[in-house]
């Protein structure tokens, strides 16, 4: 089982390699950091809080957008590109469950997004160290980060998965693994807020609201980085929320996403007719 | 001794279109079966509910002792799509190496087995830079590996020139020679001609004949046609002998039924002196198939 779950998973990374998945995926972590590491490093002494720990949240504010996009765009091709090169019904009479094919790509496209994170955030950090030496109190925050970045990562890679299975054709798993990014990661929010500035602080706000925060896995990674990191002072907009929820909260969502995304996906996989 | 492949009454619709309906065969160790049919007859259907990759509607299907599909069965069976793609961006060598991982074989074997299908010169380059033979070579590489207990070969020669299918059948003797069942599907019907032991004629998913070619020949009953040359001068002489002939482009053609086969030719050796050549043309495995297909409704 486990030797045929590695044979994916190396087959998948020869593949993201030659497909250049694996440069794209740690230059745009890279870039972005450090373009962040440096537009940040203003603030410093205003808030009283260590250079890295700012970072941190500046990094969570990108990671939020990147990290679910990354692992969108080299998940949406796994399952309905396989159908589309005609490539599925050989794989599947092989002595292989389906399982262990997701769960060879899930490893093959989670070790890509470690090694892009951690470049990314190595970056970000070690410039932020040399400028300021103390620096090296954030690094538990940037720790914490770079778990939970994993786990955020995952839980896309396994909707994506899902969404792949679900399409059955390449262009419209790619399709609607945009237009999901756009709705969780980006309009979700602008929603929640508007609804707030609606409601203002009825009902809705305190207990509709918080659910709604937990329910989606990006808005977890977003409170619980900043809550545990006690960085909310540099954060605004749905970050100000975070006092309400309690970190083990949205915890747990991060914890939990990632299990739910991944057996939807295997399930959705099941379903699929080479 | 039992057979590795064993179907019967087998029946397959989709949306209420039948497939297959009511197919029963079996393929036994060492033996290659040919399956024939129209496009649209049923054969890849047959073969992926063999495969497992689809379930039958009805019917009992025993691969290798187990049901299709299963993690037995498919341990023990092989399988040649039609056009078989593999992901551009890997090597031949990469692809081969990830299969053998997959049915637990040593890997160190995946360039002798690249280089048995002749591959072994373009093993380090991508998939996608591979013409249509050489990617259907990897396909046939991959379905040796291990082995296979039954082949599953859906038109395993198509893209292949005529050296290469002639190699190909060179290999599929050995693995039949070795105990293994073969049931593959083809279009070039001369070829399955001299290279299978028994034919299956599938036509609008019924299978309406099986047989070796000679009992097939048999049960089609057409007729063999005979060309006459004449000596010069005695063609008319042999056209007034032989009411049943014609004369068609410089020769006299005559057909006849199976069973008047002996006395037409006492007849024509009767005409010695007169007949210069004679040529007896039994029907060919495309009249044979023809009839066979089309007997259907087709």
């Amino acid at each position: 089982m486990i030797a045929r779950i590695l044979a994916t998973a190396k087959t998948e990374i020869h593949i993201a390699r030659r497909n250049r998945w694996v440069l794209i995926a740690v230059l745009l972590m890279v870039v972005f950091s450090l373009v962040l590491s440096a537009a940040g490093s203003a603030p410093t002494g205003a808030l009283g809080a260590d250079r890295l720990s700012v970072l941190v949240a500046s990094l969570t504010s990108l990671s939020v957008y990147l990290v679910p996009l990354v692992a969108l765009l080299m998940s949406f091709d796994a399952v309905a590109g396989e159908v589309e090169r005609g490539t599925l019904p050989l794989l599947l009479t092989y002595p292989v469950a389906r399982w262990e094919i997701l769960a060879g790509k899930l490893v093959a496209h989670t070790t890509i997004l470690i090694v892009a994170i951690c470049a990314g955030y190595g970056a970000a950090a070690a410039v932020a160290i040399v400028a300021d030496p103390t620096a090296v109190s954030g690094l538990i925050a940037l720790w914490r980060l770079t778990w939970t970045s994993v786990l955020l990562g995952a839980t896309f890679l396994g909707i994506g998965y899902a969404l792949s299975s679900l399409a059955g054709r390449v262009s419209g798993a790619a399709g609607l693994a945009i237009g999901l990014w756009l709705g969780l990661v980006v309009l979700y929010d602008l929603g929640l807020l508007a609804a707030v500035v609606a409601d203002n602080g009825g009902r809705f706000t305190t207990t509709v609201f918080p659910a709604a925060l937990l329910a989606n896995p990006a808005d977890a990674f977003r409170l619980f980085n900043l809550t545990a990191s006690q960085a909310t002072v540099a954060a605004s907009g749905v970050g100000g929320a975070a006092n309400a929820i309690a970190p083990w909260q949205s915890l747990l969502s991060i914890m939990v996403w990632p299990l739910i995304a991944i057996g939807v996906a295997a399930v959705a996989f099941r379903r699929v007719e080479p | 001794m039992t057979s590795t492949l064993t179907i019967s009454h087998l029946t397959k619709a989709f949306g209420g279109v039948k497939a297959l309906s009511d197919v029963s065969l079996s393929v036994a160790p060492g033996e290659r079966v040919a399956l024939l049919g129209h496009n649209g007859a049923g054969k890849s259907t047959l073969m992926k509910v063999i495969l497992g990759l689809i379930a039958a509607d009805g019917g009992e299907i025993s691969v290798c002792g187990a049901a299709p599909g299963n993690a037995q069965a498919r341990a023990h069976v092989a399988y040649l799509p039609e056009n078989a793609a593999f992901h551009s961006a890997l090597t031949g060598l990469e692809q081969i190496t990830y299969y053998m991982r997959l049915r637990n074989e040593d890997i160190s074997g995946a360039l002798p087995l690249l280089d048995r299908v002749g591959l072994a010169h373009a093993a380090n380059r991508r998939i996608g830079t591979y013409s249509k033979g050489m990617r259907q070579r990897v396909g046939l590489a991959q379905a040796l590996i291990g082995h296979p207990s039954l082949l599953v070969l859906d038109e395993p020669t198509s893209g292949l020139d005529p050296v290469s299918r002639r190699d190909f059948y060179e290999l599929l003797d050995g693995l039949a020679a070795d105990g293994a069942a073969i049931l593959l599907s083809s279009h070039a019907l001369t070829e399955v001609e001299a290279r299978t032991d028994r034919l299956l004629i599938l036509s609008g998913g019924r299978l309406v004949a099986k047989g070796t070619l000679p009992e097939l020949r048999r049960e089609a009953a057409l007729p063999v046609s005979m060309q006459i040359h004449a000596h010069e001068t005695h063609e008319a002489e042999i056209m007034a002998a032989l009411p049943a002939a014609v004369r068609m482009n410089n020769a006299i053609h005559l057909t006849c039924g199976q069973d008047e086969k002996l006395t037409t030719l006492a007849q024509i050796s009767a005409l010695q002196g007169k007949v210069a050549d004679l040529d007896v043309i039994p029907p060919s495995l495309e009249d044979i198939y023809s009839h066979f297909s089309r007997r259907d409704g087709q």
